[in-house]
């Protein structure tokens, strides 16, 4: 009677299974959270509807209230430390426990069926409390975590039934050497995915064997370095369906009869778009993987210590379809115009220092870089570990590709200016974010002066992460920063003469971020103060350097290192004695 | 000025840490950069803000900067750079990977903790001769270096042919069985073994003396390949 009359139709009149099933296709996190803000009902469906849940910053919400929010929590995301943290910056035991996640979700029976955790601690505990209480637990991704034992390891392969995806990605794991692998029950055949290269110990070879092979869905498989060349090509026979392949051991006598095998072998694998691993490599064995190396979309020789440019560029020049290339700087300036001549549809590469300790020598300088951004204009992520660079290169780069979406530059001398003009490299940088509209991530390094932080403020309107080290001459740089990148959501900064005035001018923004961190600058403890008393919303961190038990009260001493960053849960509970919650 | 000002206070300023030398002794050493840096910033700053123009003072500045970083620690090594804490930003996973694999092939070029030097002799030579097996990293490269050697002494099949069909273990019944040449090894314990059983590295470490003895004589060695042999059929 009434409805006739309307003449739009309501979408609270759909049933609510209706509406559930149209979210299903919302899923994007943000587009999710904005769905969730249209009215009451639609903040109902989508709650209970809710199965993916990503946390940038474990503490910005207690577990507890994360699963009153989403009872139907089945993926979880949880990143832990700061980023900084990476480069032992941060102390242990600064916190990012995974325990008290587990113990809540096993707690309210949470479905829970896929974990990716980052810069985390895991204990053995934890994860045989998760192996233990969620029976359909299929996926645990664990990248940069530490605090736990091949034991944690065996409890997860024991009784996840349903296993399909151990991924270890450059963890910290105390090896055991037990026998973790052969803890997989010879009724696992669900394994999609195994990667195990960050392990240092020894593993039970012919337990390795037999879980391949009864492993039919096994597409991803990446190995330690305690697996040789033998079992390599064993196991590439057992599974010629594998598409991302991570070697283990690489070395071996290329006249002996092993070496022939592994190259019948590798010809059959026709799947493999990615490969990795070579941590030990014997450089007269690479022709083996010729054979794939047309097909190959990502590359990562990065560990691969025992390659010299020449065996690099010869390998390169079979990779025509490469889109990600990780490498070490020894391919140098002259390879990697191999590479920007051979691989036209590269889209991300990573060039890591062969000797991080010596400052003095990377292989690589700002030629390198031209080369590349001229030969491949599809590139849109660089992480450039360089001995120097030039206003002048960087201008040219950011001619040649405009797409960037990552740019992160590392100067070794980190404030090394333009070594022709003795210039700061701020017209360089400039550049950079004026012609790339897109970029979401930024890393400076070299001489730089508050003239590039104008530039980042007036241009880099999409900007979300930015990294500054040893940059910049006052507050001003800062302010720049804070006032005109209006996407920011993650600040990290040492060594930088920013101080009090610029952390306080506008304390609503970090609101609208997630997290800021100021190492060795020029702020205050009393400043750290006032944001904290202003700012009920934020967590404002003082890490100590050394160990200490009394508070010292005089305000105007620097901090050492500030972290703060918003929470809906105010000060954390497990923060140890040498952080202070202001 | 500000910044200068903080130079001449960095000896005497509070800092958070416990009282007491050794602390602060530490705090220093993490400062050791950026107090240089703190000087550049203090050169630089003098230009003023309103854009870096190349001058004298400054080309100066940097020069002053540079000794400073120089005459800070031992000219012949890169200076406190080396000793930032988190610089280069290189997650420490990684870092531990590539300082192992720097210090193996570093050893490896120099040949080790020492050069491994054995004789070798041949059946029927009228000289030995030494090698050093850390010179190579497979049995192969040996094997031609060896042919090379006794090139001149060789009758029939021994050479690099007579060696590489060696490592063939399917040729090496024809070979046992023939009188061409098998390379042998005494080992660490006095036993002496075939060549080619265990991987390059053990064999480099064991090795104590190398023999290629005629084919017929070494049956007795080869219990164990020719069960190998049999195995694989």
């Amino acid at each position: 009677m009434f409805w006739g009359s309307r003449k739009t139709i309501d979408m609270n009149y759909f049933p609510d299974e209706v509406l559930e099933h149209v979210f299903d296709f919302i899923t994007s996190h943000k587009d999710r959270n904005s769905v969730s803000l249209v009215c009451k009902s639609w903040y109902k469906i989508e709650k209970y509807s809710r199965q993916r849940v990503f946390l940038g910053n474990c503490y910005s919400i207690s577990p507890e209230r994360l699963i009153a929010r989403f009872p139907g929590l089945k993926s979880l995301t949880l990143k832990g430390k700061p980023h900084f943290a990476d480069f032992n910056l941060v102390p242990d035991d600064w916190g990012g426990f995974l325990y008290p996640w587990i113990k809540a979700m096993a707690k309210s029976r949470i479905g829970l069926e896929e974990l990716r955790l980052k810069r985390m601690v895991v204990s053995d505990e934890s994860l045989e409390l998760l192996s233990e209480s969620f029976p359909n637990f299929k996926s645990l991704v664990l990248v940069s975590c530490e605090g736990f034992t091949t034991d944690g390891l065996a409890a997860i392969a024991a009784n996840c039934r349903f296993l399909r995806e151990l991924d270890l990605q450059e963890n910290e794991v105390e090896d055991h050497r037990g026998h973790w692998l052969s803890c997989f029950p010879e009724s696992c055949t669900s394994l999609v995915s195994l990667n195990f290269a960050c392990l240092k110990g020894e593993i039970n070879l012919a337990s390795l064997e037999r879980l391949v092979a009864r492993s039919p869905n096994l597409k991803s498989l990446r190995l330690n370095r305690a697996v040789p060349f033998d079992t390599l090509q064993r196991l590439l026979i057992r599974a010629p369906q594998l598409v991302d392949l991570g070697t283990g051991s690489y070395v071996h006598d290329p006249s002996s009869e092993a070496y022939n095998k592994l190259k019948a072998a590798i010809q059959n694998c026709n799947s493999i778009r990615s490969l990795s691993g070579f941590l030990e490599v014997a450089p007269c064995c690479m022709s083996a993987i010729y054979p794939i190396c047309e097909n190959l979309t990502f590359l990562n020789l990065s560990y691969a210590a025992g390659l010299q440019s020449n065996e690099l560029t010869k390998l390169i020049h079979h990779c025509r379809k490469l889109q990600r290339l990780w490498i070490l700087d020894c391919i140098g300036d002259k390879g990697l115009g191999v590479v920007a001549s051979t691989c036209k549809e590269l889209q991300e590469l990573r060039v890591f220092p062969s000797d991080p300790f010596d400052a003095g020598n990377a292989a690589v300088t700002e030629e390198g870089l031209v080369l590349i951004s001229a030969g491949c204009p599809k590139l849109n992520s660089l992480l450039y570990f360089c001995q120097q660079m030039t206003n002048a290169a960087l201008i040219t780069v950011a001619k040649n590709c405009t797409n960037f979406i990552r740019f992160r530059l590392c100067i070794l001398d980190p404030i090394k200016p333009d070594p022709v003009t003795n210039q700061p490299l701020d017209e360089g940088f400039g550049a950079i974010v004026r012609s790339c509209k897109g970029l979401k991530r930024l890393s400076l390094s070299g001489l730089l002066t508050d003239q590039v932080f104008y530039y980042i403020g007036m241009y880099a309107k999409k900007l979300e992460m930015l990294s500054i080290a040893f940059a910049g001459n006052s507050d001003k740089g800062m302010l720049y920063v804070l006032n005109g990148c209006k996407k920011l959501r993650k600040l990290e900064i040492r060594d930088c003469p920013f101080g009090d005035t610029a952390l306080l001018e506008d304390m609503g923004k970090y609101e609208t971020m997630r997290s800021l961190w100021m190492s060795t600058c020029e702020v205050t403890l009393g400043a750290c103060k006032v944001l904290a008393k202003k700012m009920p919303s934020l967590n404002v961190e003082i890490i100590n350097g050394s160990e200490q038990t009394e508070f010292n009260l005089d305000d105007r001493q620097k901090v050492d290192k500030m972290y703060l960053y918003r929470t809906l849960v105010g000060h954390r509970k497990d923060a140890p004695e040498f952080v202070w919650l202001l | 000025m500000e910044v200068g000002l903080k130079m001449g206070f960095e000896e005497t300023e509070l800092r958070l840490g416990l009282p007491g030398g050794g602390d602060g002794g530490e705090v220093v050493r993490k400062r050791g950069f950026s107090e240089t840096v703190d000087l550049k910033l203090k050169l630089s700053s003098k230009q003023g803000s309103s854009g870096i123009d190349p001058n004298e003072e400054k080309m100066t500045g940097l020069t002053k900067e540079k000794n400073l970083l120089l005459s800070a620690t031992d000219p012949a090594k890169p200076p406190a750079k080396a000793q930032v804490v988190g610089w280069p930003p290189v997650r420490s996973f990684r870092k531990n990977i590539l300082a192992t694999a720097t210090q193996k092939s570093s050893s490896d070029e120099s040949g080790g903790e020492k050069a491994a030097f054995v004789k070798v002799s041949m059946d029927g030579a009228p000289y030995l001769r030494k090698v050093d097996l850390r010179m190579y990293t497979s049995y192969h490269q040996l094997s031609d270096a060896l042919a090379k050697m006794f090139s001149s002494f060789t009758i029939g099949n021994c050479g690099s042919q007579g060696v590489k069909d060696f490592m063939n273990e399917s040729k090496l019944m024809d070979l046992l069985n023939s009188s061409d040449y098998v390379p042998t090894y005494e080992d660490k314990d006095g036993d002496w073994m075939l060549v080619g059983d265990v991987p390059w590295e053990m064999f480099v470490e064991s090795c104590k003396r190398l023999r290629i003895m005629k084919g017929t004589e070494a049956i007795g060695l080869a219990p164990k390949a020719v069960e190998k042999c049999k195995k694989r059929g």
